[in-house]
């Protein structure tokens, strides 16, 4: 053997130890990160799909795709009464429309009565309020799950998607991102 | 250690009622947890099931998963099967909403690519290196007959 090629092997040798280490790195790293578990609609950016879903509630109409590119930027918030950080949400809602923001809302998979009973304990923000009995529009539009919101641009464009319930400090920047979606 | 056990016990005693929030009391969408009458178009829409992820029980298909989008996807899926639609379509119609991250069949792409070459890379430098070490064991005699 020429000395060359010892000193290639004895390089070659901690190869090995080399990549073990860079693998415990990675699953170290893989182990300390925070996980972040939500899944963010791809459709931001892109015009709402066709819809038209029936009244959810006594006194507040349906809500359809048209309704919301009447050249007015305005929230939509999926919803549920079933679902505990919506009612938490509540009265970031009722401040927002206070504001004199336009909230439309879309109810899944909820009973009549059950949104009745939700709408007067927590108040009732909404322009519109749209049944969504099967899923069908969270799911066309990439929601994952209640509560989520989007905000939508006055031609029916989505502009941004907030995930989870809007706390306090949410609420300047919701109306930031409808600001924004006005120029 | 005790931080470990701490966790583990507020894990253990939060869980059940994170579980409990996610409760609807609808009656399940009409395909959710009804096959097709053809069994041919219900393998089909098995197939496509089972390799989309469930949004809510994040390692389950939803397939295997009673979470109520879960079960409003299947129903989803199934009508538009049975309505002649192919399963790549509804796919598809899926990752352009939630992304790559719906799908359990990974797609190569700009990020995915190495995936897919790795183990060709591998294969070509394995085959490299045999060659060399046949070769050489060729070269000094080779078997001795």
């Amino acid at each position: 053997m020429t000395e060359a090629s010892v000193k290639r092997r004895s390089w070659a040798l901690w190869l090995p130890l080399v990549v073990f280490g860079l693998f415990a790195a990675l699953f170290l790293w893989g182990l300390v990160r925070t996980k972040d578990d939500t899944v963010p609609s791809r459709l931001v950016g892109r015009p709402l799909p066709a819809f038209d879903l029936p009244a959810a509630t006594d006194g507040k109409p349906g809500l359809k795709h048209a309704d919301l590119a009447d050249g007015k930027p305005r929230l939509l918030n999926v919803f549920a009464s079933w679902c505990i950080p919506c009612a938490a949400e509540a009265p970031q809602l009722a401040r927002l429309a206070a504001a004199g923001v336009e909230v439309e809302g879309v109810a899944i998979r909820d009973h009549r009565e059950d949104l009745a009973a939700f709408l007067q304990r927590n108040g009732n923000p909404y322009h519109r309020i749209g049944a969504d009995d099967l899923g069908k529009l969270q799911i066309a539009i990439g929601s994952s799950g209640v509560p989520e919101t989007y905000v939508i641009d006055g031609k029916g464009v989505i502009r941004y998607q907030h995930i989870g319930d809007i706390t306090p400090d949410d609420v300047a920047l919701l109306q930031a991102k409808l600001k924004e979606a006005a120029l | 250690m005790s931080r470990l056990l701490l966790v583990i016990v507020l894990a253990l005693t939060l869980l059940p009622s994170v579980a409990a929030r996610a409760d609807d009391t609808m009656p399940p969408a009409p395909y959710a947890y009804r096959q097709l009458d053809d069994p041919k178009l219900e393998a089909k829409a098995q197939g496509l099931m089972e390799t989309i992820r469930c949004l809510t029980c994040q390692s389950q298909s939803i397939a295997d998963s009673d979470a109520s989008i879960a079960g409003d996807m299947r129903s989803q899926i199934r009508e538009r099967i049975a309505a002649g639609e192919e399963p790549e379509a509804i796919r598809a119609w899926l990752v352009e909403r939630y992304g790559d991250y719906i799908t359990y069949t990974p797609r190569v792409t700009s990020l995915t690519w190495p995936l897919f070459a790795a183990p060709v890379a591998i294969l070509l430098v394995a085959a490299l290196l045999l060659r060399r070490r046949f070769g050489r064991g060729e070269r000094n005699g080779g078997p001795q007959a």
